[in-house]
């Protein structure tokens, strides 16, 4: 891990993204896996035997049916049998837990996908199934009634933001990105985008017990990520409303001259289970085409940013803030 | 495999049809507290949690794993939730296994649950993608015309799948957390019962149980820690894999699955097993339909191909036998879905550490020799496995 002696580098070599819709064009998840994960194949050359591990990460109820990775995994090509997992959150999670697999030494290369219909949903009905089942989901009040909530907290502390939040349209979309390690990652990209910190927090869900003009998790996950020890240029932050960049800008600690999300955003696209993995293949994709030396990608779950994943991305893999992580776990918390 | 990692502490609720006693966090609290306590930890001293459950629909409760977070100890912490089908009890705790193992924490709490009585298992089984027609109620009726596929393969006689059903259930009398409890049980019983989908009969069915089961996973340090202060010995994880198939595609053996060869090949390669019967002391094997016992029994190498009925038949797989299979009372006999991967993964892990109590097999409780834990799910294309032991490996 970073900050062992033992840590094995471990970088970005291909990102894909769909051309993410508005409506639904009739795809199915296999449908907008399938382009993806073969572009990513063919940018680093690498045969699907060569894949050591695969995560995915989606969410049945954008569907309304269990299972809907099963039918992504058919489009795979996982034959002969892969070594393969799946998260029910975000992928930028199935990424981390690819990276974490990476670490035990024996496998070099890893392809993360995930996906998102939103079209065919009702994001407000099926976020309100995501709360306390038994004080808060009864009143269903939605990720933007939940938004709302924090938006007026952070409009009350001073933050000049819009205490009326909109929510981005519903889109169908999906990314894909291959991991690999060390020389392997050399070989297969000119400019890999290397992981040098990477880190997720929690924080209660009860919204009682959080002061909503901070995001503690936020905070942590970049302390023990290194985002602080070098200069970040590109941020891609999953600011699904407008009133978050400014709170994370400051919990994240990055600079008046980052800019931010240069992609547009999970304001401009946001497949849902996807988002957050576009928002770290963004930030390799600065690395990949040479307009950036560091940047940091941000993935949240959960209302009012409950769950944040902080990715540091850099061009060199020397002096990596990996040992930030280290300096991090001597941290207060 | 990178670093090593034990099972230092497991816990499980009683599984029940209906647990109307406890929420949902209750539930998985109560896993995670007797974990906790059997480790001799408190939440505190957790770096990471991991869940991991089968479909929301089960409950109707989305990415539950937010709400959970207060209840499982895990705020300022990493948290992951993992869905892999009906394998993903066991996903999950290789999930945890492998951030011990990657160096990443020391102490890695993993839970997984299912609380069925919120909703039809089912119906929740038979929603399918709008993009997609389905043809099959349930998972029996999935999994009927494989078995009829095995049946016919293998010529074997019409009473194996009873005699599992009955094996099963009578295991599970020994075992304090086992929902079904049928101390009448006998083959005349299960015969009598109604046929649901040929040829599985409603005794050769799983029930749908509310439960959860948690076990902390810890480096060698963590291990060490925790057996002084409890005198209780970590299982040791030999070997662990996944591996995945598609569900739709030509010519693939649905019956037989290359994915689960591959994956028992995997950690056999891992743990040094070449001769599965005489290594394992005991296995706790996914088997949610009786059937599944002699298919599995061939699928892992525990008897050649065509030939798994016999050892059921021998009595080889029952408690008394060479290799108990399931001395728990397995699936048959509790089965919370998201959690039932688990549960035979840490059973397996009570079984080489000679904690399980009155279903402990005697030839396990010295250590000597292996214990391997099963999950499987989807259309018979995910699989998770484990071979767990005393020993250092």
């Amino acid at each position: 891990m970073p900050g062992s002696p033992h840590a094995r580098s471990v970088a970005i070599v291909a990102f894909a993204q769909s051309e993410h819709s508005f409506s639904d064009l009739g795809w199915t998840e296999a449908d907008l896996v399938m382009p993806l994960v073969n572009e990513v194949l063919e940018t680093t050359g690498l045969q699907r035997s060569e894949i050591g591990f695969t995560c995915s990460g989606s969410n049945d109820y954008l569907v309304g049916t269990p299972f809907s990775f099963v039918a992504a995994l058919d489009t795979i090509g996982a034959w002969p049998p892969i070594a393969e997992s799946h998260v029910e959150q975000d992928a930028a999670w199935a990424l981390y837990e690819a990276w974490v697999r990476i670490q035990h030494g024996d496998v070099d290369t890893a392809l993360v996908y995930g996906f998102g219909k939103g079209t065919v949903g009702d994001y407000a009905g099926i976020s309100s199934l995501s709360y306390d089942p038994y004080y808060v989901a009864p009143l269903m009040p939605g990720d933007v009634g939940m938004a709302g909530l924090q938006a007026r907290a952070l409009a009350d502390a001073g933050f000049a933001v819009d205490p009326d939040p909109t929510p981005p349209p519903p889109t169908d979309g999906a990314a894909a990105v291959i991991l690999a390690a060390g020389d392997t990652a050399r070989r297969l990209c000119p400019r890999p985008a290397w992981i040098t910190g990477l880190d997720h927090r929690i924080e209660p869900h009860g919204l009682g017990t959080r002061d909503l003009a901070r995001s503690e998790s936020a905070r942590q996950a970049a302390r023990h990520a290194g985002v602080g020890a070098g200069p970040v240029e590109f941020a891609e932050l999953h600011t699904r409303f407008e009133h978050e960049e400014a709170l994370l800008r400051r919990e994240l600690g990055l600079s008046e001259e980052c800019v931010v999300n240069a992609s547009g955003g999970p304001r401009k696209a946001d497949p849902v289970m996807a988002t957050g993995l576009i928002r770290i293949g963004e930030a390799a994709a600065r690395i990949h085409d040479g307009g950036a030396r560091r940047t940091v990608a941000h993935a949240a779950a959960g209302p009012c940013l409950q769950h944040n994943l902080v990715c540091v991305l850099e061009a060199g893999e020397a002096g990596t803030a990996g040992t930030a992580g280290t300096a991090g776990e001597a941290g207060e918390d | 495999m990178g670093n090593r990692c034990a099972v230092i502490g497991v816990g499980q609720t009683e599984y029940r049809a209906k647990r109307a006693d406890v929420s949902l966090a209750g539930l998985v609290r109560e896993a995670a507290l007797r974990a906790l306590e059997d480790a001799g930890l408190t939440f505190a001293d957790i770096d990471s949690v991991v869940v991991g459950k089968a479909p929301d629909m089960f409950e109707g409760v989305v990415t539950p794993e937010l709400y959970l977070a207060d209840a499982l100890g895990a705020a300022g912490k990493p948290m992951m939730r993992v869905h892999t089908a009906g394998s993903v009890g066991g996903s999950t705790a290789l999930v945890g296994a492998s951030q011990v193992q990657a160096g990443r924490h020391d102490r890695v709490l993993v839970v997984a649950f299912e609380k069925q009585s919120e909703s039809n298992a089912t119906w929740a089984l038979s929603t399918h993608s709008p993009f997609s027609a389905s043809l099959v109620v349930g998972a029996g009726g999935y999994f009927a015309p494989y078995i009829r596929a095995y049946i016919r393969r293998s010529g074997a006689p019409g009473n194996i799948g009873m005699m599992v059903a009955v094996k099963d259930r009578l295991n599970a009398l020994r075992n304090p957390y086992a929902h079904l409890k049928l101390p009448d049980i006998d083959l005349a019983m299960v015969e009598k019962s109604m046929m649901l989908w040929d040829p599985i009969r409603y005794l050769e069915t799983c029930p749908s149980s509310d439960g959860a089961v948690a076990m902390v996973l810890g480096s060698e340090r963590a291990a060490e820690a925790s057996t002084a202060v409890t005198g209780r010995r970590p299982a040791w994880v030999h070997g662990a894999a996944m591996r995945s198939e598609p569900m739709g595609m030509a010519g693939r053996d649905s019956v037989d699955p290359r994915a689960g060869r591959d994956c028992a090949a995997d950690v056999y390669r891992q743990a040094g097993v070449t001769e599965p019967r005489r290594q394992f002391a005991a296995a706790e094997v996914y088997v949610p339909f009786s059937w599944y016992e002699p298919m599995w029994l061939e699928n892992l190498g525990f008897a050649d191909k065509g030939a798994g009925w016999k050892l059921t038949e021998s009595g080889a797989t029952a408690f008394d036998g060479d290799i108990p299979w399931n001395p728990s009372g397995g699936v048959l006999s509790s089965n919370p879905i998201g959690a039932s991967g688990m549960i035979r993964f840490a059973e397996a892990a009570q079984q080489v550490r000679g904690q399980a109590g009155e279903h402990q097999v005697p030839a396990a409780a010295d250590g000597s020799r292996l214990a391997l834990g099963h999950a499987y799910g989807g259309g018979s294309q995910f699989f998770a496995m484990w071979a767990v032991g005393a020993a250092k490996p």
